[in-house]
């Protein structure tokens, strides 16, 4: 019983979440940026001297957005009830701050997930005008879903530090920036330090999913960040009910 | 169904509350009335389980407020004040989000919303965003997503502030209709409130409890004695005099004579807990005196308020301050 009502807790909020999402402009803006973005490295590909019949050529790149299309999903979802002082009453509910911020993580997914979906559109041409392996397309999805994932549970803290949703935003896009290019200087000290960079960095992660390989150690990562910034994010809310 | 024992607060080596400890049974309605910053917030807050004490234990119909959380959190109804709202949602959403994260289930959340929705009087808002709302409706979403679980505790903090006289009036007797059913705590700076809803007043200042008792008997306790005035015809001495000679009066003043018609007015101090009026009227008839008035003072709250909060030297400058003067400067 009890174990039901929690699932409940977590699924209204990510309910009321995404009721607002898609009752405001900011889904809509943030999604329409994301599928012009990937359209436009479509059509680079497209258009060039070698086009491939693969989803690489546009998940590659798209990738790269999230650092701009998480912060700005999930800016909102922790800052706002900070400044509305709705926090006040989501935690004198019998809710569990765990709750909340599942929830609301799960809302954001969603309009993650449903943008990504548009530009399946991009794949059925592919379909339609050439013959792509399908397991590459599906592993590069399960990449781009995997890591959208991470970079919204980045947003996520970023969203549980302030009440300022700007500032939130900027957090998050600067930790993503951070954590996306770091590879390069992992490439660049070389070693053991490099070496362990390199497997910090986001991206370095990211090239087998659209290479076509799924391989396990990647989904770990991906799956840590996730639970390692999630857990940071309802530690921050704790801690800042204590002062 | 609230107890608080001991509760200190502290942000950061501020100490907002020292050492409180009060009670507040079934069915009453508490008020909770200080200055500004005197840590009434504070106080709900801790109730409600919003922030943890830093020391002393709070317990809500028998759940600690902080072992068992979920479940104090279950009998708690609350209005922070800043109400909180989202505003990108309906009023209907709001409600029903509301009341689902406090448990209701499908059938009983939209009996409960639309009886919210009804006893508030929103049911022309039904559907409008929050954020076209004014001030005063807004407060009446706050109120209805406190009541909307039907929690035996409801704290409201400083519910009338920034809404219109009309709608002061509606929301304080929305509150007194509420109380009965709830266990309610009220908090406010503005005194006649708390005569008009409460039951029982805490006075806080300064992080500390300065006095609890009902309204009227605040005046008596804090004042020690019983004060009578009485306007009489007569020669002044003598009325003095035999007024003297009443059993329990302590000191009998002339305030002023009202001279055109020969009448005085006498202010009369007596030891406290003791009915002297009959006394006095029938020593007046004996004489055969004229009796214009004669009527027991109560202290006004304003008064107790200032004479609780204010420093012992400024006691004296206020206490001669008239009720007109104070409700100014609040």
């Amino acid at each position: 019983m009890e174990r039901y009502l929690r699932v409940n807790n977590t699924l209204t909020i990510a309910w009321k979440e995404l009721k607002i999402y898609f009752q405001t402009p900011t889904a809509y803006v943030v999604s329409a940026m994301f599928v012009m973005f990937a359209g436009i490295t479509f059509i680079l590909n497209v258009i060039g001297t070698n086009p491939e019949a693969t989803v690489r050529s546009f998940v590659v790149p798209s990738s790269i957005f999230y650092i701009l299309l998480a912060p700005l999903l999930t800016m909102r979802l922790l800052a706002e009830e900070q400044k509305l002082g709705t926090f006040e009453l989501l935690f004198t509910s019998p809710v569990k701050d765990w709750e909340v911020v599942i929830g609301k993580y799960i809302a954001s997914l969603v309009t993650l997930i449903a943008t990504l979906a548009a530009t399946l559109y991009y794949v059925i041409m592919i379909y339609a005008f050439g013959e792509p392996d399908s397991g590459p397309v599906m592993s590069a999805y399960l990449g781009m879903i995997l890591y959208g994932a991470a970079a919204l549970a980045i947003g996520m803290l970023a969203s549980s530090l302030t009440s300022n949703q700007i500032v939130s935003a900027v957090l998050g896009m600067g930790t993503l920036l951070i954590l996306t290019f770091i590879d390069t200087l992992g490439t660049r000290l070389g070693g053991v330090t490099g070496d362990i960079i390199l497997e910090i960095s986001m991206r370095t992660h990211f090239g087998d999913f659209a290479r076509g390989v799924v391989d396990t150690s990647h989904i770990v990562y991906y799956l840590s960040i996730i639970a390692v910034f999630l857990f940071l994010a309802v530690r921050s809310l704790e801690t800042r009910r204590w002062r | 169904m609230i107890e608080l024992d001991s509760i200190t607060k502290y942000y950061g080596n501020y100490p907002a509350v020292t050492d409180i400890s009060f009670r507040v049974e079934k069915g009453e309605i508490l008020g909770f009335l200080g200055p500004n910053g005197s840590g009434k917030s504070t106080t709900m807050k801790i109730i409600t389980g919003f922030m943890p004490p830093t020391e002393g234990t709070c317990t809500v119909a028998g759940n600690d407020i902080l072992t068992n959380s979920l479940e104090a959190r279950r009998h708690i109804g609350y209005l922070p004040e800043t109400v909180p709202l989202y505003t990108d949602m309906t009023v209907s959403d709001y409600l029903e989000f509301m009341g689902k994260i406090r448990g209701l289930k499908r059938e009983r959340l939209h009996k409960r919303v639309d009886a919210v929705v009804q006893i508030c009087r929103l049911e022309e808002y039904f559907d409008t965003f929050i954020s076209k709302l004014s001030k005063g409706f807004r407060q009446r979403v706050g109120i209805a997503q406190s009541i909307i679980h039907e929690p035996d505790v409801l704290i409201l903090d400083e519910p009338t502030i920034g809404i219109d006289p009309i709608q002061v009036v509606e929301t304080r007797e929305l509150i007194k209709s509420l109380g009965g059913e709830h266990t309610l705590i009220v908090s406010t700076h503005i005194l006649p409130e708390v005569s008009m809803i409460c039951e029982r007043v805490i006075i806080i200042h300064e992080g500390q409890i300065v006095a609890v008792d009902k309204p009227e008997n605040l005046a008596t306790r804090l004042r020690g004695t019983e004060r009578v005035e009485l306007d009489v015809k007569g020669p002044t001495r003598e009325i003095v005099s035999a007024l003297e000679k009443v059993s329990g009066v302590e000191s009998v003043n002339r305030k002023s004579s009202l001279s055109d018609k020969g009448y005085s007015s006498f202010e009369i101090e007596a030891t406290r807990g003791l009915e002297i009026r009959s006394d006095l009227a029938s020593s007046i008839v004996n004489n055969k005196w004229d009796l214009l008035r004669l009527e027991a003072v109560g202290m006004s709250l304003e008064e107790i308020f200032l004479r609780l909060t204010t420093t012992e030297n400024d006691t004296n400058k206020t206490g001669n301050m008239s009720v007109g003067e104070v409700s100014q400067s609040e």
